[in-house]
């Protein structure tokens, strides 16, 4: 098991820039998600870690050693194909043991390996299958398991649960997970799928048009994201984001957002000053939209005027003065469109972003 | 609504059927008629009305892979009755088999079968073997002019090959290369290289590249990769390029003819002219012909599954 690094890394396809300046280091045991729209260079950067794809810059380092000119085959590393890249005229158990087979080990190790590894991830019935015999779910499990049983340095995974149906997808997830806890393999995971990468990572890295936006844990992008890329991609339903103006009026600060006015605590103006911004974006999330079927102090008149209903949440289109939030409420706190409601923005729950820029201005408030 | 639409289906069933019948009768006929000639005595083969039915003989396989001579007279009842009933035959036909001692003198014939043989099946894997690295090279890499290059490749098959043939053959006699296996084999290598060429790139541009990569970064290098996966993925069109390129060369004619006449002459140019002395013997023509036809019907019978595959392969994209 490893550590990988990578230090300035750039790469172009033609004139596309696909990675900018990459600078990440994935340390030993744990487990990273890149995640990011389509697009956005996340499978380029784990193909460049396998050796895939050369880079035009920078260094790739496995245990502090560069392997940028070393070939895919002298890194040490596996590789979990998005559409399983089973060997199809080898059975399953040849698939798994289709890497040792490099080795040169003796049949017997061979043999004892891949029981082994067959039974950890519960395929040994399969093993005398061909692929073509396979469910999506168990060619997913021999893929993990051709990747496994040479015990590489790290294991990389390219959207490996993606082509499966969403049931099966949630069992896999749980599986990973379960492998990645008893292997403890340096994994870098890549997924457009934030729920995905939110279960399984240590740390999700975040990227757009080959930019890193982000490195942090699920909580910290969750509730803490960088900018206005990340507040949006992460979380569903999606963060509201709108402009908002700071105002004071005899002594109480406040929000403006369209014709509205929400209250805020003091220190917002301060805080705002000290930044510098010019003009902000307000990012709350719909849980962040407190509801109320009576006037309360600070809370501004709004009309509910769409209401999704999930299951155990709604999600609440309101109208507030011709700007659209979305807010969380219980099952049925709404009971139909039009409805006039009070709503409020939990102060610790907003998020302040520099509207040219996108960056966030870091202001918690409490 | 259901019954008509299967009684339409049953229709349309028996019309594919019997048009099945009718196109393969219609391809059928003219080996059925070199076939039952190759069976036929030497006057029912000529006869017109064409005779159906005969008495079928083997005499015109004898003839074809021995030596004879007209008899000047008769042989005498004892050595006719102790030949065998082959050498009876040729007795009866008013000629007879040339000998060494008691050793029968062979025609040229299993000599230029072996010819045509040593030269298909050598310069179909030269063709198909070059064919299928230079194409996964196209397939897989990024190759400054691909396009011009395959191009060029595909445009030596633009012209008919005859066209070159009086050059090909002033080259060919200034190299020493008339009337050398070696001749006909880079001939033919060079005639079913562009095909084998264009053809193997679109079968190994349909095996997902990940399969390769998978190979990669398991530890094996490109070329044992395209050794353990690639070759076992295009088997089906490897199989496919190697029977057209096999029928290519095994059936070609016109530079046989010319750049061949004794050592190294393959049967198509010999069957129609060494046979016969005066009249041309049909029979012996036709026996000729259908032993020439079983090599490519036996290779393509065990290649089969993978041929039907192979040229339907590649027709859908996914």
């Amino acid at each position: 098991m490893a550590e990988i690094q990578l230090r300035d890394v750039q790469k172009h396809f033609g004139p596309v820039h696909v990675i900018r300046d990459m600078n990440l280091t994935v340390a030993d045991r744990e487990f990273v998600v890149l995640l990011g729209p389509s697009g956005c260079g996340k499978t380029t950067t784990l193909r460049a870690i396998a050796g895939l794809e050369s880079i035009d810059s920078g260094d790739i380092l496995i245990d502090g050693k560069p392997v940028q000119n070393l070939h895919a085959s002298d890194r040490d590393i596996a590789f979990v194909f998005q559409l399983y890249a089973l060997y199809p005229h080898l059975t399953v158990y040849e698939n798994i043991a289709f890497p040792l087979r490099a080795t040169g080990q003796s049949k017997a190790e061979v043999d004892k390996a891949v029981r082994t590894v067959a039974g950890a991830i519960g395929i040994i019935h399969l093993l005398k299958l061909r692929p073509s015999a396979l469910s999506g779910g168990d060619m997913q499990r021999v893929a993990i398991g051709r990747a496994l049983v040479r015990r590489p340095k790290a294991l990389l995974m390219d959207e490996p649960i993606g082509s499966l149906d969403a049931k099966l997808r949630e069992g896999m997830r749980v599986e990973l997970k379960r492998l990645h806890l008893e292997n403890g393999s340096t994994s870098i995971y890549v997924t457009h799928d934030q729920v995905e990468a939110m279960s399984l990572a240590d740390r999700i890295v975040i990227m757009h048009d080959g930019i890193l936006q982000q490195v942090g844990t699920p909580s910290e992008v969750y509730l803490r994201p960088a900018n206005l890329f990340v507040a949006q991609f992460i979380g569903s339903p999606v963060m509201n984001v709108t402009e908002a103006k700071v105002t004071e009026n005899a002594g109480e600060t406040g929000l403006q957002i369209a014709s509205e006015n929400f209250a805020m605590p003091r220190e917002l103006l301060g805080m705002l000053q000290q930044q510098g911004a010019e003009s902000i974006s307000l990012g709350v999330r719909p849980e962040g939209v407190l509801l109320s079927h009576d006037q309360q102090p600070g809370y501004r008149p709004v009309e509910a005027h769409l209401i999704q209903p999930f299951g155990p949440f709604d999600i609440v289109d309101l109208n507030v003065g011709g700007q659209t939030l979305r807010a969380r409420t219980h099952t049925g706190f709404v009971r139909q469109p039009g409805e006039k409601l009070w709503a409020r923005i939990d102060p610790a729950q907003a998020h302040f972003f520099d509207q040219k820029s996108g960056t966030s201005l870091g202001i918690r408030l409490t | 609504m259901a019954a008509v639409s299967s009684r339409n289906q049953r229709f349309g069933r028996l019309v594919a059927i019997l048009a099945i019948i009718a196109v393969t009768l219609v391809f059928l006929s003219p080996i059925y008629w070199i076939a039952s000639t190759a069976f036929k005595p030497r006057n029912v083969a000529t006869s017109v009305p064409p005779t159906v039915l005969f008495q079928p003989e083997v005499t015109p396989f004898v003839k074809l892979f021995t030596k004879r001579v007209q008899l000047k007279q008769p042989p005498t009842p004892e050595v006719y009755a102790a030949a065998p009933w082959w050498e009876k035959a040729i007795y009866d036909g008013g000629e007879r088999i040339l000998k060494v001692g008691n050793d029968v003198q062979l025609s040229q014939y299993p000599n230029r079968f072996l010819n045509s043989l040593i030269v298909s099946v050598v310069s179909t894997i030269l063709a198909v073997g070059m064919g299928t690295i230079t194409a996964y090279g196209f397939s897989r890499f990024r190759i400054k002019g691909e396009a011009d290059l395959l191009f060029f490749i595909l445009s030596t098959r633009m012209l008919p090959p005859v066209v070159v043939a009086i050059p090909m053959f002033l080259m060919y006699r200034s190299f020493d290369l008339t009337d050398t296996h070696l001749g006909l084999i880079i001939l033919y290598t060079a005639f079913n290289l562009s095909f084998s060429v264009w053809l193997m790139k679109g079968f190994i541009d349909e095996i997902p590249k990940e399969y390769e990569e998978a190979a990669l970064v398991d530890g094996y290098t490109r070329m044992q990769a395209f050794f353990k996966i690639v070759l076992p993925e295009a088997a089906t069109g490897i199989a496919a390029t190697a029977v057209f390129c096999f029928i290519t060369a095994w059936n070609e004619y016109a530079f046989a003819l010319i750049m061949t006449n004794r050592r190294a002459q393959t049967a198509p140019p010999f069957i129609p002219s060494q046979i016969g002395s005066g009249l041309p013997e049909w029979t012996v023509i036709a026996a000729g012909t259908v032993l020439f036809l079983l090599p490519v019907a036996i290779f393509t019978f065990l290649l089969r599954n993978h041929l039907l595959r192979g040229v339907t392969f590649g027709a859908i994209r996914k």
